[in-house]
């Protein structure tokens, strides 16, 4: 065994990010000091983006089963039922760290990440979504300029690996916060489909069966990654630019289909794609999986450089490989396959009862680890948690203490405002048709649609958060973003059925943050349980930090839901002119941390309504239902800027106009964002039966207006249908261009 | 109607092959998928379809590298033999590259990629793709591509409008023309001289059922058909 003695165990250890307790640990889980490449293993394994150690005691009691859940958290992505034999086999994942130092290859391989952890299952991808977050990009300061270089960087990036896999990103979301400023995050979705019994799993076992890789050659790319994104920011981080991986989509897209005729034969026993801390966490993941012991000869590792050391196989995180466990026998077909594909595929070790990891280099053993220690010892922090201080100050805020302003002057300024406009110059970069599915595509407000050639129904999906409300109350505001996610859902007429999350924080070792994240988990939990949608995979990001600047607590949740007929997809704007429009839900006045508040009086502040569980339920109920009767029109539900953005949205969109007409006691409410609320388009002949419905299920449902005319009227609101779609369509492109002079 | 064999090409990176498939079952028609190793194409063959996509991810000129893959030199020699050749996209790159089709696809004007359902106007259809459209008319069509400035000297350009090989263009939904990516006279689609090799930038086989948002594709593909 090889085993240079190590000088300086200190600044190995600092290099490592891993504490002198860490290395007395290490030195008690193999009897003896660990050498170099053992210390990089255990440090990419405990790192916080692998271990989840700070995150790990909160995101346990996740809800996580129902009927119609085949695989929850734990593997590579979690699985649905939806039907007629098929899965769904989706997951969300955030490649922030990389995307702020390098934008457009730390966007590229954060979708080509989630895209292989989709794939690695079985499942083909079919749809992508995005959920990103940027600071100022307005004015011509350095950070605005350097954000809107960001925007670029980032929707080039998504496009261009998604594009070229010929998977349809087909919504997202994006929003704009100056706390994002020196920390944005990008958070890729991806929703794959496979036979339901047809499912792969990342485990290695049987006693001899071969350990292949797959894929691209290893580099000294991304080296050290998840030891990197598992830190805060300070000014010196651009200088991580070569930790950041490089991607290749068309490498990608040879081994999806290469992975795809793979599964049809029945040579595979596990599969799991090189993500993360690359062939240390893939094998040890497999391995650990089925209590098994694992022998690798680095040496076999097809390497894209020379002089590459075992430590740099073991830490690389080159984008585009796969390691599999086959059947004993199968080698030569597997490796015919992938050479089909003009990919490499060697045979580097294979599968032992020893439960270690036995590593080596032209046969000299270079690492001898037990592999359950490695990640079930990882260490469990219970780190300390505090109310923050500013949430007492901030309740007490309401819009009264600002000056009124007209309600037409609002308006136009929420109406330009960055979260309300169409984002056409991002979305139109991103195919969202390939694959002949798409039925609601970006921008066509609420969840995004595609339907399912195998068995004829359409999965609705909708990634939601919003951060000022997680700033303002981080439970209630992740309960929302559930509640959020599959109102969406449900208003194209889908069951919501499970949801995946993205939990993207600041730094944990500020017990503030830390009460965010255990705040927002509790949250989620409760509305996950409530509303019978269970969490079936998910990802944590900690250490959003810049400077010591934290971001908003920023859970992200991703819905997904089953509409069984793909011929009954309900649309978010309005279908024509003279029809009926009903408001579905109460108003109670709610602008704790609105769009109204940030816009008109620049402050995020005030508090926020518990969550009401069952009125939600009974939205979602209504819409289902009425769509299914064929009572409805079009649907959408009333979010942030209230009513008054909600219609303006419809309008603009189907260049239809509207007249509101609203009784509130107070005429500012037309802003309001109160919860559990949507607007439906109805036809004169539906009103008695819809009123029945609503009624039947308890809805509080109310006339407030008609489609038609050139333009959009709300009580003292008025604006010429061409101007609202000037406002509307054109306001992004002018702000992400200001630096390009024609 | 007679059931045409339809002989779909696949290059590593093509992504489009299977919704081609799928559109042309749709009209009824049989349709093979050639890996682009193969030496020949089906004898049979009454249409090569070159689908969209990324063919060796695009990374040099978009279709540079696939016009030398060896399934290539029988298209070539199919489409000169008369056989009829319809390029989408990529494939449509490809087709300009092989020398079958006239001109090149530059990167689109504003360097970005675009997608998005778009207008198009039949400038001419007296010839076997277009021959169930009407001149003058506007179809509605997805379009998704990064290099799709079609770029032809002037000289070429006024025998492709004496022939009648210029066969749709961008344009709104009222008819007038559109800048969309800045190819030359906003040109979206072109054949051969002989009018057996077709290629346009538009997806056609996106456009096959109105649940995805148009079915005027279906008009398109089924001039193909006997």
């Amino acid at each position: 065994m090889a085993n240079e003695a190590l000088e300086n165990i200190e600044e190995v250890l600092s290099a490592h990010k891993l504490s002198y307790a860490d290395y007395e640990h290490m030195k008690q889980i193999l009897g003896r000091e660990p050498n170099l490449v053992e210390i990089g293993i255990f440090s990419a394994m405990w790192s916080e983006h692998c271990s989840y150690k700070s995150s790990k005691k909160y995101l346990n009691g996740f809800p996580t089963k129902a009927p119609w859940v085949i695989q929850g958290p734990g593997e590579n992505a979690g699985v649905i039922d939806i039907g007629g034999g098929m899965a769904a086999v989706f997951k969300m994942e955030s490649h922030n760290h990389p995307s702020y130092i390098e934008p457009f290859q730390g966007a590229a391989t954060g979708v080509g990440g989630i895209l292989r952890d989709i794939f690695t299952m079985g499942a083909r991808p079919v749809a992508n979504l995005n959920s990103l977050r940027f600071g100022d990009i307005e004015g011509n300061s350095d950070t605005a300029k350097y954000q809107r270089h960001l925007v670029k960087g980032v929707v080039e990036g998504i496009g261009s690996y998604g594009n070229c896999m010929g998977v349809p990103t087909i919504g997202g979301e994006m929003s704009f916060e100056s706390c994002y400023n020196g920390n944005i995050l990008v958070n890729a979705f991806s929703l794959g489909l496979a036979k339901s019994d047809e499912i792969f799993y990342g485990k290695a076992e049987g006693i001899g069966n071969p350990v292949i890789y797959v894929g691209s050659k290893t580099g000294r790319d991304g080296l050290g990654g998840a030891v990197m994104s598992s830190d805060s920011f300070t000014e010196e981080s651009k200088k991580l630019r070569p930790t950041v991986q490089v991607g290749d989509p068309f490498t990608e897209k040879l081994l999806l289909e290469a992975c795809l005729e793979l599964f049809k034969t029945d040579y595979v026993i596990g599969i799991q794609d090189m993500g993360a801390a690359g062939l240390t966490s893939s094998s040890f993941e497999m391995a650990g999986r089925s209590g098994s012991g694992m022998v690798m000869h680095l040496d076999k590792v097809p390497a894209r450089e020379e002089g590459m050391t075992p430590y740099e196989f073991m830490l690389s995180e080159s984008q585009e490989r796969m390691l599999i466990c086959a059947k004993k026998g199968t080698e030569d077909k597997i490796i015919e396959i992938f050479h089909k594909w003009d990919l490499d595929a060697s045979v580097i070790g294979e599968v032992t009862d020893t439960g270690r990891m036995e590593l080596f280099w032209y046969g000299e053993k270079v690492a001898d680890v037990p592999v359950d220690p490695v990640s079930e010892e990882a260490p469990i922090l219970d780190r300390p948690t505090k109310r923050p201080e500013y949430l007492d100050e901030i309740a007490k805020v309401g819009i009264d203490d600002f000056e009124k302003v007209s309600n037409q002057e609002a308006f136009e300024k929420l109406l330009s405002s960055n979260d309300i406009i169409d984002k056409a110059w991002v979305y139109e970069q991103y195919d969202s048709m390939v694959q002949t599915n798409t039925q609601k595509h970006p921008g066509s407000l609420d969840a995004s649609v595609i339907r399912v050639k195998e068995n004829g129904c359409a999965i609705a999906m909708s990634s939601d958060c919003n951060p000022r409300y997680c700033y303002i109350d981080p439970f209630v505001g992740a309960a929302y973003a559930v509640m959020e996610s599959g109102r969406n859902v449900a208003m194209s007429g889908a069951t919501p059925l499970a949801i995946t999350d993205c939990l993207n924080f600041g730094n944990p070792e500020n017990p503030e943050v830390m009460w965010q994240f255990a705040q927002s988990c509790e949250g989620i939990k409760e509305a996950c349980a409530n509303m019978e949608t269970p969490v079936v995979s998910g990802n944590v990001s900690l250490y959003n930090e810049t400077n010591g600047v934290s971001i908003y607590p920023t859970p992200a949740i991703a819905m997904v839901g089953v509409n069984d007929d793909e011929n009954r997809v309900l649309g978010s704007k309005f279908a024509k002119e003279g029809s009926k429009l009903l408001l579905l839900g109460d108003t109670t006045g709610e602008f704790g941390a609105s769009l109204y508040m940030k816009e008109l009086y620049n402050t995020v502040a005030g508090t926020l309504k518990e969550p009401d569980y069952t009125a939600e339920a009974r939205l979602w109920e209504f819409v289902i239902k009425a769509n299914k009767y064929g009572l409805l029109l079009s649907a959408k539900d009333v979010n942030i800027g209230g009513i008054a953005m909600a219609v303006a949205k419809m309008s603009a969109l189907s260049g239809i106009g509207a007249e509101i007409n609203t009784n509130f006691e107070d005429k500012r409410w037309v802003f309001d964002e109160s919860q559990s609320r949507a607007i439906i388009e109805v036809d004169e002949d539906s009103l008695q039966e819809v009123a029945k419905l609503a009624m039947d299920l308890g809805l509080k449902v109310e006339a407030i207006g008609i489609t038609g005319g050139d333009s959009l009227k709300i009580d003292d609101i008025s604006m010429p249908l061409e101007e609202l779609k000037d406002i509307y369509f054109g306001t992004f492109p002018k702000k992400i261009k200001a630096d390009i002079v024609d | 109607m007679k059931s045409l064999n339809v002989s779909i090409l696949q290059f590593p990176g093509t992504n489009c092959e299977y919704d081609t498939v799928y559109a042309f079952k749709r009209l009824g028609h049989n349709t093979n998928v050639i890996w682009h190793k193969e030496e020949s194409i089906p004898a049979d063959t009454d249409l090569v379809v070159v689908p969209g996509g990324f063919s060796y991810g695009d990374y040099l000129r978009c279709g540079s590298i696939a016009k030398f893959s060896p399934v290539m030199k029988s298209v070539i020699a199919y489409a000169n033999d008369g056989g009829r050749v319809l390029g989408i996209c990529n494939g449509f790159q490809i087709l300009t590259e092989a020398g079958l089709l006239p001109g090149a696809l530059k990167r689109n004007d504003n360097l970005h990629f675009i997608s998005r359902h778009q207008h198009l106007k039949v400038v001419n259809s007296n010839n076997d793709f277009l021959k169930k459209c009407k001149e003058g008319e506007v179809l509605y069509i997805p379009i998704a591509h990064h290099d799709g400035n079609y770029f032809v000297d002037d000289e070429t350009l006024s025998d492709m409008y004496d022939n009648a090989q210029v066969l749709l263009k961008y344009c709104d939904s009222e008819g007038n023309p559109m800048v969309v990516n800045g190819s030359v006279e906003q040109i979206a689609g072109v054949c051969n001289k002989d009018k057996n090799v077709f290629g346009l930038m538009p997806h056609p086989e996106r456009a096959m059922e109105s649940i995805l948002g148009s079915k005027d594709g279906i008009r398109m593909l089924e001039g193909f058909g006997i």
